[in-house]
């Protein structure tokens, strides 16, 4: 209660916490130091050069580098409300992946039923009943736009559908399991302009539902879509503002320069 | 100045000496094919022609007699149908296993590398070694004697290689991205290989699975060092009773024959009627590794037929 009570009188909700976060890949140090924050329900936007640590970066947050050897974390991910850091050796990586969903820069529906793909989630926290799974399913079709295209062929394979109705697919089943925060790595950058479109307004929309941390290559998109930006060079956090601030009025002159297109 | 490089008639001349190599390597090509390809023909064809006229109801349904012409194959194909059972059974579970751990669970260390290393060649070692450690391993230590048993143990040794091999190549060909998809949804290693590692991957598993039994079919060595008769004229035990528990496993116990033996026992005797029963059961084996190679193509088709990457 009394942790509660704090949480209200701040002014600014976080829902996670980066405290001076690095990354190695073996001996590489591919982040260096980074502190940041997500603000609770807001887009927030990763950018930067190629190579810079936004995908990195990004995967951190669902203990993806912890299915290779070699990697290593220091610092801290901190996860509100119950301030647990989720880079601790005692935190099972499969119980933050529960909490933290994924979108992947290329669509990557598996070779199932479209039905099958929503459900999967469900299925691995052992949700059995069907009414419960098709609701389900029912409801993260519609969240994230597709369940007029499919209603009516939720049997049929993942694999006929376009690509951007199957990167829709994939933002239904990252939805299913209701995630605390959502991470988008460079969702459009294997679609065409109008499935681009479609999904820059899906992510609008969910952002009442959920925290969103989105990686992208495309300052216009992040201009259009996230609520705070952060940019990075070579494994480190240069600045991290409101997005109008990034991009009208960034304080630091490597960040103009990357913005106005002098470099990168 | 220089002379311009660019002049059209040089650039045809060029060309069309180039264009003779073309030629010349697809000549060459074809020909190194065609020496391939018409040997087995004629061998084939050979075996036909011998074998044909002895293949009838009676040559699948009768034992090996003194008598070539009342001679058949009952045994041989009996034998090589339980001993290819055995086999299966027991190098499919034990090499889409160790397929699995080495590809998705081991730790990539050292110790993991040598035993890939090994795996591989494995696959190299000739098939009489494989005899010898089953004669000294089966066949005497454990007293399987000379058993089906035995005899199937050996194989499955042999094509336990190629069944990890393919397991491993299969699961190692399906996209990462579909890996991590399923690991970002929260699921474990097991889930993960169960619910998407093992389906995706088993056209790959399958066609190896059959390929391995392909080459154990015809396999001689291996089978003679354990000691396989060569005339069998009586059936191991039926594997089904008609009082509880209704199923037997006596027949592992019965000494055997295959169809390879039992061709080679033919070859050796000296009576040309021999030879045609001996090409009559070639025959049979080649149709019968042919269409288990058929049944690999066919499989592989229809489950890749939803799998798009």
């Amino acid at each position: 209660m009394q942790i509660n009570q704090e949480k209200v009188a701040k002014p600014i909700q976080y829902k996670s916490e980066v405290k001076n976060l690095s990354f190695y890949y073996g001996e590489f140090s591919a982040l260096k130091n980074i502190d940041m924050a997500l603000h609770d329900k807001k887009i927030t936007a990763l950018i930067g050069p190629s190579g810079c640590g936004k995908s990195t970066f990004l995967r951190c947050f669902n203990r993806m580098h912890d299915l290779y050897p070699g990697n290593r974390y220091e610092g801290e991910i901190i996860l509100h409300p119950d301030n647990v850091n989720i880079l601790a050796s005692n935190v099972d990586p499969i119980e933050v992946r529960m909490r933290i969903s994924m979108v992947f820069q290329k669509p990557n529906p598996f070779p199932k039923s479209i039905y099958e793909n929503v459900a999967y989630g469900l299925r691995v926290r052992g949700i059995k009943q069907r009414a419960v799974l098709d609701e389900r399913v029912e409801l993260a079709l519609r969240n994230s736009a597709l369940w007029d295209e499919v209603k009516d062929r939720q049997h049929d394979l993942a694999f006929n559908l376009s690509g951007g109705q199957q990167q829709r697919l994939c933002i239904a089943r990252a939805l299913a399991t209701d995630p605390e925060i959502l991470l988008f790595d460079e969702p459009t950058s294997a679609l065409d302009p109008i499935a681009t479109a479609s999904i820059e307004e899906l992510i609008t929309d969910l952002k009442n539902k959920v925290t969103i941390l989105i990686v992208t290559h495309n300052m216009q998109q992040a201009a259009r879509v996230s609520d705070y930006t952060a940019y990075m060079y070579l494994g480190e956090l240069i600045e991290f503002n409101v997005t109008d601030t990034i991009f009208i009025k960034p304080k630091n002159k490597q960040t103009e320069d990357y913005i106005t297109g002098r470099f990168g | 100045m220089m002379k311009s490089i660019n002049n059209l008639e040089e650039i045809r001349k060029i060309i069309g000496k180039h264009k003779r190599w073309d030629l010349a390597f697809m000549i060459a090509g074809i020909f190194a094919l065609m020496i391939a390809v018409l040997t087995f023909m004629a061998l084939f064809a050979h075996m036909l022609f011998d074998g044909m006229p002895r293949l009838s109801w009676d040559f699948f349904t009768s034992f090996p007699s003194r008598r070539p012409e009342s001679a058949g194959i009952l045994s041989a194909w009996v034998g090589t149908t339980l001993v290819m059972f055995v086999t299966a059974v027991s190098a499919v579970p034990l090499g889409i296993g160790s397929g699995i751990y080495l590809e998705e669970y081991a730790p990539k260390n050292l110790i993991t590398e040598i035993i890939e290393i090994n795996v591989t060649n494995l696959a190299g070692v000739p098939s009489i070694i494989y005899g010898l450690l089953a004669l000294g391993l089966f066949v005497y230590q454990l007293g399987f004697g000379q058993s089906i048993l035995a005899a199937g143990l050996a194989l499955a040794l042999l094509i336990l290689p190629v069944v990890i091999v393919a397991t491993r190549e299969a699961i190692r060909s399906i996209p990462v991205t579909i890996r991590e998809g399923a690991y970002a949804l929260g699921a474990t290693k097991w889930q993960t290989v169960s619910d998407h590692l093992l389906p995706y991957s088993s056209a790959g598993i399958l066609t190896g699975i059959i390929i391995g039994l392909a080459r154990a079919i015809g396999e001689t060595a291996p089978i003679i060092t354990i000691g396989a008769l060569t005339f069998i004229a009586f059936l191991p035990p039926s594997p089904m009773k008609s009082e509880f528990p209704y199923i037997s496993f006596e027949w592992l116990m019965a000494p055997f024959t295959v169809m390879p033996i039992q061709m080679f026992n033919w070859v050796s005797r000296p009576e040309e009627a021999f030879q045609l029963n001996a090409a009559a059961a070639g025959l049979v084996l080649v149709v019968m590794t042919l269409a288990m190679n058929g049944l690999a193509i066919y499989l592989r088709y229809r489950m890749r037929k939803n799998i798009k990457w």
